[in-house]
């Protein structure tokens, strides 16, 4: 099918762009990758007036890590962010996950903001975003704000971006002393929406215990679930398969509520981030010992 | 009468002038408004690979892309491959020799997305070569002669380039 007709506008700065965004509220959609955007124009789920296709907006495009944080540009492409080396380095759960969106066909147009701000529960980079404590930069023509990830995220393809506000830039925390990091997913087909998959966090403390955890999860929930309790739990334990075996157990039991879809279960869903959530501890700790 | 944006892309190599509305699919410019019929269309969401292109060098998806936004843009198509008809790209005649293809319909997405790959991967293992048409649907081949004609293409490209 075709997309509907609309008007379409391709500002040529970030001041253009807020300007149209406040001039046309929620009828005005912003055009980034369009790889979620012009699927559901062509299924006519989405039949947006105004299209603002915000490719011609050279500031939201850029990579930087001025202090304590890795900024991208909202506008950065997947596949920019998948090979930079700043990203790679200091952001190792962000390096690690992006290969895991989707195919290089679908990371060459796709946008790291487009995706956060799709907010898709199935998604990798918001699993990523909320599991580092990343901040969001939303501008509008008047004013502009960081929002936190645990407050930027509010449910099923939903985010508190305001009519007037676009996403400019997202600021992920750089990795820290002591800490571990690893990203894991199933799917179906290497480049599909993952059945299940988390980010798993671990820090090490002094006497080789764990001093602060991590684990978001992806398609189990109206976003990225982060599993509050099998976290708690793992405080003050030593890193071992016992520990992480309750952990996944917890989280996969009384920390998320998974939908199901035609591909797997409810119950499947739970068995797999379980499975995933070991393997995702064991492979963190080992990286946590390795970052000293 | 809705809008209608002047837009000038080179395809192939030529330069194309037209006037779109910004609606229209760059598939559907590639297709309906050049003539090119080769870029095939299959789902339309994104999901099967058939339309694949080169944009600016790299595969993308042209069935979720407008043609405005092509505007300033070079783009690659499979008929940009050969240079003449008894003169084909390698990876043509291995795509032939080792019968990568049946009905043809997944062909010229998949060959468009392992040009830009075997450019990048002078000598793929068979797993790299899998994850890299993970984003194309075959119906026919079951991929293993895809598989066998891509590892046939690097090698005549490496013989190519000796
Ligand atoms: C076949 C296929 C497979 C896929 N598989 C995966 C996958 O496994 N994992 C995954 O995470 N994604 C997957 N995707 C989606 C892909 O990652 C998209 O690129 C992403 O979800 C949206 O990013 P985009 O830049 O394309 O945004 P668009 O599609 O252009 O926009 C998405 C939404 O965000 C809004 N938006 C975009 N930018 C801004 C901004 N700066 N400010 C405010 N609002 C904004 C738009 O208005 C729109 O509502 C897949 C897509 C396809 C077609
Ligand atoms: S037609 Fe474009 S991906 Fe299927
Ligand atoms: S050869 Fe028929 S779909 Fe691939």
């Amino acid at each position: 099918m075709k997309p509907a007709p609309f008007e379409y506008h391709a500002p040529t700065s970030l001041e253009a762009a807020l300007e149209l965004k406040a001039q046309h509220g929620d009828d005005g959609k912003p055009l980034a990758g369009g790889q979620s955007l012009i699927p559901a124009m062509n299924f006519r789920v989405a039949q947006p007036s105004v299209l603002i296709d915000l490719n011609h907006v050279p500031e939201l495009r850029h990579i930087s890590k001025p202090n304590g944080a890795v900024h991208i540009g909202s506008m950065t492409l997947q596949s920019t962010a998948e090979h930079d080396a700043l990203v790679a380095e200091h952001t190792p759960l962000l390096h690690e996950a992006i290969p895991n969106i989707a195919h290089p066909q679908i990371r060459n147009r796709g946008t790291v903001g487009g995706s956060l701000a799709h907010a898709d529960p199935a998604s990798e980079l918001p699993v990523v975003a909320l599991a580092l404590g990343a901040k969001f930069r939303a501008q509008s023509a008047k004013a502009e704000r960081w929002i936190e990830a645990k407050d930027f995220f509010a449910g099923l393809f939903a985010t508190t971006l305001q009519p007037d506000e676009l996403l400019t830039e997202i600021a992920f925390p750089t990795k820290t002393p002591n800490t571990g990091y690893c990203f894991t997913e199933v799917a179906r087909r290497h480049g599909d929406y993952a059945m299940a998959g988390l980010a798993a966090v671990i820090e090490l403390g002094a006497n080789q215990t764990i001093s602060a955890a991590k684990l978001v999860y992806l398609n189990v929930g109206d976003g990225p679930v982060d599993a509050v309790s099998a976290t708690a739990n793992l405080i003050g334990k030593t890193p071992d398969a016992a520990a992480f075996k309750e952990a996944g157990r917890i989280a996969s039991q009384e920390d998320m509520s998974p939908y199901g879809n035609v591909h797997a279960t409810p119950e499947y869903q739970r068995h797999l981030s379980a499975v995933l959530t070991e393997r995702a501890l064991a492979k963190a700790s080992e990286r946590a010992k390795a970052a000293k | 009468m809705s809008q209608t944006f002047p837009i000038s892309v080179t395809v192939n190599g030529k330069a194309i002038e037209k006037s779109v509305e910004p609606r229209l699919l760059l598939a559907d410019f590639i297709r309906h408004e050049v003539g090119l019929t080769g870029t095939h269309v299959g789902c339309e969401h994104g999901v099967c690979g058939a339309c694949t292109i080169l944009f600016d060098g790299k595969p993308v998806r042209s069935c979720i892309m407008l043609a405005v936004q092509a505007n300033g843009h070079v783009i690659t198509t499979v008929e940009g491959l050969a240079t003449s008809e008894d003169n084909m790209h390698p990876i043509q005649n291995a795509f032939w020799e080792a019968h990568g293809l049946q009905c043809g319909f997944c062909t010229p997405g998949i060959l468009m997305t392992l040009v830009p790959f075997l450019e990048e991967n002078k000598d793929p293992s068979e797993a790299e070569v899998r994850e890299a048409i993970s984003g194309n649907l075959c119906r026919c081949t079951g991929y293993q002669h895809i598989v066998d004609a891509t590892l046939l293409a690097a090698k005549k490209l490496n013989e190519v380039t000796e």
